[in-house]
């Protein structure tokens, strides 16, 4: 025996005569503490910030002097931000017509989305039960997404018709690729090791699939969640260019009527509204992600 | 802690000594193995573990000691002989500790219990049993990626425990943890092993946590893997971290490891 502290040796002796087995030392096995970041409030709204100046001089200086001096184009094309906030929020008519928009342009992207999700991840566990169905699945998908939504617009005019319900098809068309393919990663890239673990226990394929592959598929079915979400609010804009009818004007078309009016004011107004949705549906969905699978997961733990 | 205190005294306390040849827990009949890949892992193995007993293996890398825990478990089906165990007595200690990450370690714990259809109430009052005999108390609710490598290999170990595996199959578990820990770790596995009383079959590269743990130690070739020397260890249970300096442990590993150097060659 080397010289430790002899009264060390003699405790951890009569621990192991007696049976009992030495509880967790601290000295030897810290827990990992939890990180906590300290740098917060600094990284996390000043960097934000100081783009959003920029951006805004940018835009300023592109209508008072960039649109004519580099373009050649008249300044009123790109009216300033001031103009945008006076005649598109404050007006009060205009506002009511943008946020209209809004709202029937949400639905189609989240009517979509719901679609897609119950499509997309039943799609990807079938496709997850043989690499035969997969393989003979996969092309289609592919198929579908790189169709251009423009080419197949009479063939969704005759079968939807020419409003809503095709606009929702457009989003599903547009986001259901990144929900099969994260899922199915998910669901397939589980530990060999873990799924021995099942197969020790004859675990039959629904008890995997619901204990072992769908848990461990979370992280990157939100991943698919995140980005499909975004693609939706795509889609909705896009399907509303070609299918208008219906009385339910979304923001696309509110913003192609003020174009036609040629008031660029408004039309300015619904482009960041359209954008505002899209980074909402962002946010929404990293929070969920964070909230479902952030105690345990680590990936989804910004870095410092 | 033990399991008498929670309702359990049925579990095996006794450690058979190694006496008149009892029914093996798990025997090896003229095992090989030839992967689809044409990797020959095994070649001709045939041993017998017997209740009481803790068997190590020592050999190479890659030469199919792993294959050997796969095989016994029914994991992997040999490509000629055959292997005798009853596999709902197995318990298995993987490489890495493969917790489910989504859940924390009593619910880690309860697992394999859970998969075998055991009621809530008694699966989680002997998930507590077994996360206070690995001394893991006071972490139920703590996720594996808030644990150390030998707390998540703790948790691992007091999964199989759950079962009252009759025979534990060990696969290198030990491997990816710092020294200190390992031998604390080793420490555990003696005292639970002396508890419990299973069988052991354990796979290891170190030679001297081979002849701490065991009751014996087997060398195993290079691939394709065939055992080559088959030494018993004669210390007494319960071994104390100390005997790790004792002349007759050095001398012991050092005939171990001249075998290991042949079977290298």
């Amino acid at each position: 025996m080397t010289e430790l502290d002899p009264n060390v040796q003699i405790a951890e002796d009569a621990a192991l005569i007696q049976g009992v087995l030495p509880s967790i030392d601290a000295n030897l096995e810290p827990p990992t503490p939890e990180r906590k970041s300290r740098t917060l409030t600094i990284s996390t709204y000043l960097g934000p910030f100081v783009v959003f100046v920029l951006f805004i001089v940018f835009w300023e200086y592109m209508h008072r002097d960039g649109m004519r001096r580099f373009l050649d184009k008249k300044p009123s094309l790109l009216p300033s931000p001031v103009t945008v906030i006076d005649q598109a929020f404050l007006d009060t008519r205009v506002r009511g017509q943008l946020l209209e928009g809004l709202g029937w342009t949400s639905y189609a992207a989240f009517v979509g989305l719901a679609i897609t999700i119950v499509v997309g991840m039943l799609l990807a566990v079938i496709m997850a039960q043989a690499v035969w169905v997969e393989r003979s699945i996969y092309p289609y998908l592919v198929a579908l997404q790189a169709t251009p939504v423009l080419a197949i617009v009479p063939i969704i005019y005759s079968v939807f018709g020419g409003g809503m319900s095709s606009r929702i098809y457009v989003c599903v068309m547009i986001s259901i690729f990144p929900i099969v393919t994260n899922t199915l990663f998910g669901l397939t890239s589980v530990d060999a090791s873990q799924h021995d673990l099942f197969t020790l226990r004859r675990a039959s394929r629904l008890t995997r699939l619901f204990k072992l592959q769908f848990p461990a598929a979370m992280p990157a079915i939100f991943t698919g969640f995140r980005i499909s979400a975004g693609l939706s609010v795509i889609g909705a804009i896009v399907g509303e260019q070609f299918f208008r009818q219906g009385q339910k004007p979304g923001i696309g078309i509110v913003m192609e009527q003020f174009r036609q009016k040629i008031r660029y004011p408004p039309m300015y107004g619904g482009l960041l509204i359209a954008a505002a949705l899209g980074i909402a549906v962002f946010f929404v969905f990293s929070w969920i992600a964070k909230a479902v699978v952030g105690h345990w997961h680590e990936a989804t733990r910004r870095g410092s | 802690m033990s399991w008498t205190d929670h309702g359990l005294e049925d579990a095996p306390t006794k450690v058979a000594p190694m006496t008149s040849a009892p029914a093996p827990a798990l025997s090896f009949h003229g095992v090989s193995m030839v992967y689809p890949d044409g990797t020959h892992a095994l070649q001709e193995t045939s041993f017998t573990v017997s209740p009481g007993e803790f068997v190590t293996v020592v050999g190479p890398s890659g030469c199919g000691k792993s294959t050997l825990l796969k095989v016994a478990s029914g994991l992997h089906r040999p490509t000629t002989g055959w292997v005798e165990v009853d596999p709902r007595s197995l318990g298995y200690v993987f490489q890495d500790a493969t917790l489910l990450q989504w859940r924390n370690v009593q619910r880690n714990v309860e697992l394999l219990a859970e998969l075998e259809g055991m009621p809530k109430p008694e699966r989680a009052a002997k998930a507590s049993a077994a996360i206070d005999l690995v001394g893991l108390s006071g972490f139920e609710k703590k996720y594996p990626k808030q644990l150390s490598g030998g707390m998540k290999m703790r948790a691992s170990l007091a999964r199989s425990l759950v079962l009252d595996p009759k025979v534990f199959l060990f696969d290198e578990p030990f491997g990816a943890v710092d020294e200190i820990t390992r031998e604390r770790l080793n420490d555990e596995v003696i005292s639970l092993f002396n508890q419990q009383g299973f069988a052991g079959l354990f796979i290891t590269h170190s030679i001297s946590e081979a002849v701490f743990l065991s009751t014996r130690v087997l060398v195993m070739s290079a691939r394709p893997g065939r055992l080559v020397a088959d030494f018993a260890i004669p210390f007494a249970y319960p071994r104390q971290p100390e005997l790790r300096f004792e002349n007759e442990f050095a001398k012991l590993c050092g005939e171990i490891s001249h075998e290991l150097r042949g079977a290298h060659a």
